[in-house]
């Protein structure tokens, strides 16, 4: 009872000072966050007094196994479930802002729905919130079977899930009142950046004490991915915010670096959180997951211990090629693209390492779906390394910088790679973690499948083009020596591409909430009726050798 | 430590031992009797059938 009490007087005193710091706040925006952090407060001091056993109620509304198995797994299917819930409201923020670039009244005159407040909304919506919830999921799950030990301190690993969905939500509505630090994928305050670091710390924590009480004397190479992830990402979150609030009651604060310095540490984070994010936090998917739904040992495992320390030895200095042609000292941005092109070369291992796991079972790609994504999220994972380093180069970067062939870039890395691995994981994952037979349609995959897949080319393929354009028509000078075209001429000129971009994006973000349906009926314990996805009925007929024709 | 000796020291012996460091991991695993090792870490996520 004490221990009770004592919890309960902790959230209210916590909800308390919350409230304070929001009737003392220096500005309206940081006075909301501080009732948002209130509000959670008092929710968890619900939570703790009502004493109702909240996570048996979660389990039957979202109809998860009672039994709780060999492993921790409430973690992993509530990750799973918001992985699927910012995933619609971030491609649909994404979608949104595609189309205030093609119609600019969409701005609805409104300072928190313009594209300058949206975008960052959009990006963190998908990187951190979609992404990272799927990482945090997937990591759970992978080190537990690999280390084959239930998650180390589990309520470590709950504060970890709510912390995350805190930080999301702080990050997000700051955004549209426009609290910012304004540096790319880094946008959010002090205040959140802290909370995000408490957040992160307690991540590697319970990641950590699990693969040390493992029963498996080697660590799974997935597990030096998502431990260089974890740990990469501390660093690179802590030196790029470092900053001094102009005052603890408000959002403003200022950063640590100035000029270039502050840029350089700016693209060193930026890259790097490509880099660890994006690259080495996915490929732990890869090698867990394209194995196991392959049923096949991967390629080659020392091409894939070569592929980590490559990557470990090599992406952090690639960070300068955001800078060519800036005040950055000349040799930096060489170093930068020097690096980039040396990248490619592990990256490819890294595919051929993933596509070859397929070898000898190559027909999967006809019969399982699931595979099939999983093959195209390598094939987008060739294409933007190769695409990338490419772009890296200062000739082609001279063209293509400030251009939205940069946009096409990253997107066809970001729908094609990450999207697309995270789907076939997560369609892995679900009829497991819910102790289904299996999905509710495999059919619904592959509209899933083909829908995502030709979005993302119309999307890289009408960028190209809106990039190229764009980068010619800006250095196009005539004979008087004089630039031929205005900005504003460039702008119009995209329009098409703009609505053909906007069609490729509706095309993925359908998919997606295809496979929000597939997921929803299968939690429900439903399975459709379907055909198999492929019949090769049996022909006597034609089973039987040529007979040699003889010369005549 | 001066900017400047610390650059020299960065593009001279930090140079090296990085490059040595990266290449002795990278040789690690092809010696001779890490092929059974490897061998077995890329089957040990089959060993359960708990969907381990």
């Amino acid at each position: 009872m004490d221990g009770l009490v004592t919890k309960a007087g902790g959230w209210l005193g916590l909800a308390l000072l919350a409230f304070v710091m929001a009737a003392l706040a220096v500005d309206a925006p940081f006075s909301a966050h501080m009732i948002i952090v209130a509000l959670a407060c008092l929710a968890m001091l619900w939570a703790t007094i009502s004493r109702a056993d909240y996570g048996a109620l979660a389990r039957g509304v979202l109809k998860m196994p009672a039994n709780q198995g060999v492993y921790d797994d409430d973690p992993i299917r509530w990750g799973v479930i918001a992985t699927l819930f910012w995933g619609i409201a971030g491609m649909a923020a994404g979608l949104y802002i595609a189309l205030q670039l093609a119609f600019p009244a969409l701005n609805l005159n409104l300072e928190y729905t313009t594209f300058g407040r949206l975008r960052p909304l959009h990006t963190s919506a998908v990187i951190f919130a979609f992404g990272g919830n799927a990482l945090i999921a997937t990591s759970f799950y992978v080190v537990q079977r690999t280390c084959r030990a239930r998650l180390a301190f589990p309520n470590l690993a709950r504060f970890v899930f709510w912390g995350y969905q805190l930080f999301i939500v702080l990050a997000a509505t700051g955004y549209l009142m426009g609290v910012t630090e304004a540096k790319e994928y880094a946008e959010p305050e002090w205040y959140v950046d802290l909370w995000l670091t408490i957040v992160w710390v307690a991540y590697l924590t319970v990641f950590v004490g699990t693969i040390v009480k493992r029963r498996e004397p080697h660590i799974y190479v997935a597990n030096w991915f998502y431990l260089s992830f974890i740990v990469t990402i501390a660093m690179l979150h802590i030196v790029n915010n470092l900053s001094i609030p102009a005052s603890f009651l408000g959002s403003k604060s200022y950063a640590a670096f100035a000029g270039v310095q502050d840029a350089l540490t700016q693209w060193w984070y930026g890259h790097n959180a490509v880099g660890f994010f994006l690259t080495a936090g996915f490929l732990a998917m890869m090698y867990y997951f394209v194995p196991k739904q392959a049923e096949r040992p991967v390629y080659s495992y020392r091409l894939s211990i070569i592929h980590f320390w490559s990557l470990i030895f090599l992406y952090i200095w690639a960070g300068p090629h955001h800078l060519h042609y800036t005040a950055l000292p000349d040799w930096a941005q060489t170093l930068g693209m020097v690096f980039s092109v040396i990248l490619w070369m592990p990256s490819w291992g890294g595919m051929i390492n993933g596509l070859m796991t397929l070898n000898g079972a190559w027909d999967k790609i006809r019969t399982d779906p699931i595979i099939r994504m999983m093959v195209m999220a390598l094939a987008f994972y060739g294409m933007s390394t190769f695409e990338g380093p490419m772009m890296s180069i200062k000739w082609v970067n001279s063209m293509s910088h400030y251009t939205d062939w940069t946009i096409g870039h990253v997107h066809s890395g970001a729908l094609g790679w990450n999207g697309m691995i995270t789907f076939a994981c997560v369609y892995y994952l679900v009829p497991r973690l819910w102790g289904r037979q299996r999905l509710y349609s495999l059919r619904m995959v592959n509209w899933h499948f083909w829908l995502a897949t030709v979005g993302i080319v119309f999307y890289a393929a009408s960028m190209w083009v809106a990039g190229i354009m764009q980068g010619l028509m800006w250095r196009e000078y005539g004979a008087d020596g004089y630039l031929v075209y205005s900005f504003a001429e460039s702008v119009a000129a995209m329009h098409p591409m703009y609505l053909i971009r906007a069609a490729g994006g509706a095309m993925y973000l359908a998919g997606f909430l295809i496979m929000i349906v597939n997921v929803w009926a299968t939690l429900a314990g439903r399975v459709r009726t379907e055909k198999p996805m492929t019949e090769t009925p049996y022909n006597a007929a034609a089973d039987r050798p040529l007979v040699p024709v003889p010369a005549e | 430590m001066s900017y400047d000796a610390l650059r020299h020291f960065a593009d001279s012996w930090g140079l090296l031992a990085m490059a040595l460091l990266f290449l002795t991991l990278i040789a690690w695993p092809f010696r001779p009797s890490a092929r059974a090792r490897n061998q077995e870490a890329a089957n040990m996520i089959f060993k359960d059938d708990e969907h381990g």
